[in-house]
């Protein structure tokens, strides 16, 4: 396989060939390409077929601006759409496909759209499949998608690793060409922490495209050595292959580092890594990416950049034809014709469209002054180009140049207006940039590349003076003076051929006139109408071109016509490298319980309850079905003991002189006199009078409280409580912390509960019903010594505990008391079986505190505190909360016992309809009654408290249920709390 | 995905901003939960006769300011602390930082 474009010398190794694959044809390069370097000198012209018609492309740049060139890369699940092959390093193996064709590359059956569009115009969607209206979703809008488009998408998971860091420094310099390089070099030798980020796995940026001399020597050999020796400062960090993507608040960047070619070959490397860099001074130094000039069909392969055509000679040892031909209107492209020349390829001619003497004298180049091309010729490449003044030159390279656009993007991501100049026929960095930016180089405009150097050496002196760090270094680099001229030139008469503007979105000069003729004359409309600029390049090579086509149509300045800004990112960022390691089981944090291990011995059922993994039932063998394993845990710890592990519940350590004060004023009820050794139910609102969560609050000492809230609100209390203290009552003495993790805690419920924990409880604590009623609380030891806390509280109804011991004793206290209860036919439940108890018990949770329900809404209306200031108090008093025909919690049990009622179902009177208007309310939680072998629910149905006794239908369309219930009491099982007490 | 998930994770794409925090230095503001207007701080008498209208304008009526707003932070992965940031709406500059506790006293709070 030869290359056959490849010529000798370059910035690349070639005593390394690497083999890759390009539409399944085996291809070689060299160590140092990238893709598209590689494609070239494999004589790959035709790349990729355009987005809207289907038109042959080529590739057009040599950077991150490439419209054309993008591809899918990699295989199965890695495949990666839309890549663009110019900045893709070239490694063994890689795997390149063309997208957006149907059939072969050289022949797209979709090419028809070509000769469709005078119908596809800008605006084309809006105004050709108005009609009629049910076709769009049905017919258009497929066939649309279907012929539109870009890479297609693996649909598999996205099987490459991501990772994110952060990195701190003084001074931020991105950008590695001249100027970056200038600055970092002074910035580096006054002791400043610096960065220095580029794109580019080869750092130098132009210098490693041209033929400059630096200090006498080859730029690019300039570069190499800077990097050296800044390499050799312990103060300075490299970050070849990272983009800055993003100008953030206070000196944040976001940079994505690139190691695609590194991953590929070691799956267990990151394939991106995603970077947050802290900084204090920012120097801009991203260059400028040149332009085009609009003309008739000027999208051909073997079309593209003047200055790209120097980079592949240069740097990738390609000639990008045998016989080229420039075009342009300014000074640059005659460089890239000397080059050419220098090399020994065959320049046909150079056309200048300004009235301009010869910039550089090449012997033997035909030069055309003053003169435009007007069209082009050539099926899958380039063939020929016509002349406004009626030649026609045989070439089959175009090498344009229109100008050079300043790299400015993060300038504007704080808001920052670019400004338009006049010298370079582009816009340069406005007066507000972000805090800390300074901007040196052609990304300041400056296009001289011995006052660029410069530039970047004042900038890289100021920043570091700036912070206070001593530049002794003064001495820049130099290099002779290359002027650049040039003449505003952005399109040309070209008839009836269209003349693209914005390659990757097919938009053509032709579609901005008619927006512009349609009325669109902001720029940000035309944008938006003509959807130029907007696909995933950007329109890095088209958006000022645009303008300058927009400016020409409405007579207008260019300060006039204005410009679009630009917000992050730069380049196009995998969202995977947004989430870094965070997926799936990694999303977020995995919260065991202490004695996880020994439920899991048990063959625990697992549910994630925020963050935690809870036991949900406990299956024996035999058992098939969960309600076997529920029903079972039920009726055990009803009639003997149970064990739930309820250490997910937020607790808080609250410690201080004025905790009943501080407690009197969080909890809805009264809290100002809790006896020593108690615990209380609490109750708390929100400011707006809504239940915000329930939980028992234990009184240990004077000034020693223990609080409980749910485990769904742990947080959110803990942070309301913080906020009352410090934001409402700071002179309160009140010390809090949240202690959920320090303690492992378990309710021991039912009948033979306190038997059980007597065998665990030392013999010196009496825990008799005597010593220790109902609401109990108490600092105890377990199992010979061990301290522990003891609160007797029942959520399940029956006499029952919670009993809290450290954390590390977790799971040895769950399998002392499992063994203890061994006599008891003790059973562990889980939160289903919990779940049944507070149902039958009619305590209200999760779905009952749905952050719309009021105290009196619950049936707690009594417990309300009328004589003191609490958070919730005044606002809960508001008319509207206290009506009588607002939705109340009630139980509700189906008329038949054998009906199955639905979570969810709605409830209507009999005689109605189930229809919004009829609405009187809703099923909130259902279960299975084990003990009165029935379903019953709780819920919300209007004056549902007044309305015990009466039938109404619960009704769940989608899961097509409809059963007679009636409202009854919620407390199903023990309703006088006489077991409670015994 | 619980909502606070969603939250979390998307609070972490998010490229924040730097809050200097008066015992901790500067934090990056991933670390804090944002409640809102600083003038929750000035929460109304319950017993004044028109503490119904109060509660109401102090609970639902907030200033949307264009410019500097005084605003409550919360130091949730840190020390715990609520801290009164000044911070501009419209370019995220933060003139001042400090303890809500203090900003409260300072404000006629006190127990």
């Amino acid at each position: 396989m030869i290359q056959i474009n490849r010529t000798n010398n370059g910035l690349i190794d070639q005593t390394k060939e690497l083999s890759f694959t390009f539409n399944g044809e085996l291809l070689k390069g060299y160590e140092g390409d990238t893709l598209s370097s590689a494609l070239l000198a494999n004589n790959k012209r035709l790349v990729g077929r355009s987005f809207k018609y289907h038109r042959p492309r080529g590739i057009f740049t040599a950077g991150s601006e490439e419209p054309n060139a993008i591809m899918e890369i990699g295989l199965g699940a890695y495949q990666d759409p839309n890549t663009r092959a110019t900045v893709t390093k070239l490694y063994d193996g890689l795997v390149a496909n063309s997208q957006n064709h149907r059939g072969p590359l050289w022949f797209d059956f979709m090419a028809i759209t070509d000769m469709l569009s005078p119908l596809l115009g800008a605006g084309f969607y809006y105004k050709t499949f108005m009609w009629p209206k049910a076709f769009w979703e049905k017919i258009y809008e497929p066939a649309i998608r279907n012929s539109a488009g870009l890479g297609k998408l693996s649909k598999q998971e996205d099987p490459d690793t991501y990772d994110k860091g952060f990195r701190h420094c003084d001074i931020l310099i991105i950008g590695a060409g001249a100027s970056g390089l200038s600055a970092a070099l002074v910035a580096g030798s006054s002791g400043a922490e610096v960065i220095l980020a580029d794109e580019d796995f080869l750092m130098g940026g132009r210098l490693n495209s041209e033929t400059d001399e630096i200090d006498g020597i080859a730029g690019h050999e300039w570069a190499k050595n800077s990097v050296e020796k800044l390499k050799s400062m312990g103060n300075v960090r490299l970050m070849p292959n990272t983009t800055v993507f993003g100008a953030y608040d206070h000196g944040i960047y976001g940079a994505i580092e690139e190691r695609s070619h590194e991953s590929r070959a070691n799956k267990e490397k990151p394939r991106q890594v995603n970077w947050r860099i802290y900084t204090k001074r920012t120097i801009l130094c991203t260059g400028a990416t040149e332009r085009a000039i609009a003309f008739g069909n000027n999208d051909r392969p073997g079309i593209m950049l003047a200055g790209a055509v120097r980079t592949y000679l240069n740097r990738y040892a390609v000639r990008t034809g045998e016989n080229i031909s420039i075009y342009t209107n300014n000074d640059d492209g005659w460089r890239t014709a000397r080059d050419l020349n220098d090399r020994g390829v065959n320049v046909v001619a150079i056309i200048d469209s300004r009235k301009t003497e010869p910039v550089i004298n090449i012997e033997g180049v035909r030069v055309i002054i003053n003169a435009d091309v007007v069209n082009t010729k050539g099926r899958r490449a380039l063939s020929s180009i016509k002349l406004s003044n009626g030649a026609t030159i045989k070439t089959d390279t175009l090498a344009v140049s229109g100008g050079w656009n300043p790299n400015l993007h993060l300038t504007c991501h704080h808001r920052g207006v670019p400004r338009y100049s006049d010298d370079i026929c582009s816009f340069v960095p406005g007066e507000s940039v972000p805090d800390g930016m300074s901007v040196a180089g052609s990304a300041n405009g400056t296009m001289v590349l011995s006052k660029a150097i410069e530039e970047g050496h004042n900038e890289g002196t100021e920043a570091a003076r700036g912070l206070g760090y001593r530049v002794d270094y003064t001495e820049y680099a130099v290099t002779p003076q290359v002027e650049y001229n040039i003449s505003a030139h952005w399109s040309v008469e070209s008839g009836s051929n269209r003349a693209w503007v914005d390659l990757q979105n097919d938009v053509t000069a032709k579609d901005i006139k008619l927006a512009n003729q349609e009325g669109f004359k902001s720029v940000e409309h035309v944008k938006r109408y003509t959807t130029l600029g907007m696909a995933t390049d950007q329109g890095k090579t088209a958006n000022v071109l645009a303008i300058g086509v927009m400016s020409e149509n409405l007579g207008r300045t260019i300060e006039d016509t204005g410009t679009t800004i630009f917000r992050p990112p730069y380049s196009p960022v995998a969202i995977g490298a947004f989430a870094g390691r965070r997926r799936a089981k990694e999303f977020y944090p995995t919260r065991y319980s202490p004695s996880h291990k020994w439920a899991d011995e048990k063959n625990a059922v697992f549910v994630e309850v925020g963050m935690w993994y809870r036991a949900q039932w406990f299956p024996e063998p035999g058992e098939t079905f969960w309600r076997d394993s529920v029903d079972r845990e039920v009726k055990q710890t009803r009639s003997s003991v149970g064990v739930c592990d309820v250490t997910t519940l937020g607790k808080i350590d609250i410690k201080g002189s004025d905790v009943s004060e501080f407690l009197n004023l969080i909890y809805a009820n009264a809290f100002a006199k809790v006896p020593i050794g108690k615990t209380r139910y609490g109750l708390m609102l929100r400011e707006d009078g809504m239940v915000m969560d329930d939980g028992t609050t234990a009184r240990l000492s004077e000034n020693h409280f223990v609080m409980t809230t749910t485990t769904a609100n742990a947080v959110n209390v803990y942070r309301h409580m913080q906020f009352c203290h410090q934001c409402l009552w700071p002179d309160l003495d009140v010390h809090m912390i949240s202690v959920t993790e320090q303690y492992a805690q378990y309710a021991v419920a039912g009948p033979n509960s306190r038997r059980l924990l007597q065998k665990i409880v030392d013999h010196e604590f009496d825990i008799s019903n005597e010593a220790f009623p109902f609401m109990g609380a108490s600092e105890i030891t377990v199992c010979g010594g061990t301290p522990a806390r003891l609160f007797r509280i029942s959520f399940s109804g029956e006499l029952a505990y919670e009993i809290a011991v450290q954390t590390r004793y977790g799971d040895s206290l769950m399998r002392a008391i499992m063994e203890a209860g061994n006599e008891f036919d003790v059973v562990a439940y889980g939160t289903e079986a919990l779940g049944v108890m507070r149902i039958e018990k009619g305590h209200a949770a999760g779905p009952e505190l749905n952050g719309q329900t009021s105290a009196y809404d619950l049936g707690m209306g009594g417990m309300i505190s009328g004589k003191k200031d609490f958070i919730g108090y005044t606002l809960g008093l508001r008319e509207d909360l206290q009506r009588d025909d607002r939705m109340q919690m009630v139980g509700f049990k189906p008329v038949n016992e054998q009906d199955l009622i639905q979570a969810g179902s709605h409830l209507v009177n009999l005689e109605n309809e189930p229809t919004t208007e009829n609405d009187q309310g809703w099923i909130s939680s259902c279960i299975y009654s084990p003990i009165l072998e029935h379903y019953i629910g709780l819920g919300f149905i209007k004056s549902g408290q007044n309305r015990k006794g009466d039938i109404v239908r619960a009704v769940n369309l989608l899961k097509g249920s409809d059963v007679k219930v009636e409202i009854v009491s919620p407390h199903f099982v023990d309703p006088e709390g006489e077991r409670l007490r015994v | 995905m619980t909502r606070k998930a969603l939250e979390h994770s998307l609070t972490c794409i998010n490229f924040d901003m730097i809050i200097n925090h008066p015992l901790l230095g500067p934090r990056d503001s991933e670390e804090f939960v944002y409640l809102g207007s600083a003038d929750l701080i000035n929460r109304p008498n319950w017993e004044s006769e028109t503490a119904i209208e109060d509660f109401h304008e102090y609970q639902y009526i907030r200033e949307n300011v264009a410019g500097d707003n005084v605003e409550l932070w919360y130091h949730e992965q840190g020390d715990q602390s609520w801290l009164v940031v000044t911070r501009s709406t419209l370019t995220h500059e933060i003139k001042s930082v400090e303890l809500a506790s203090d900003y409260a006293k300072n404000n006629g709070r006190s127990r």
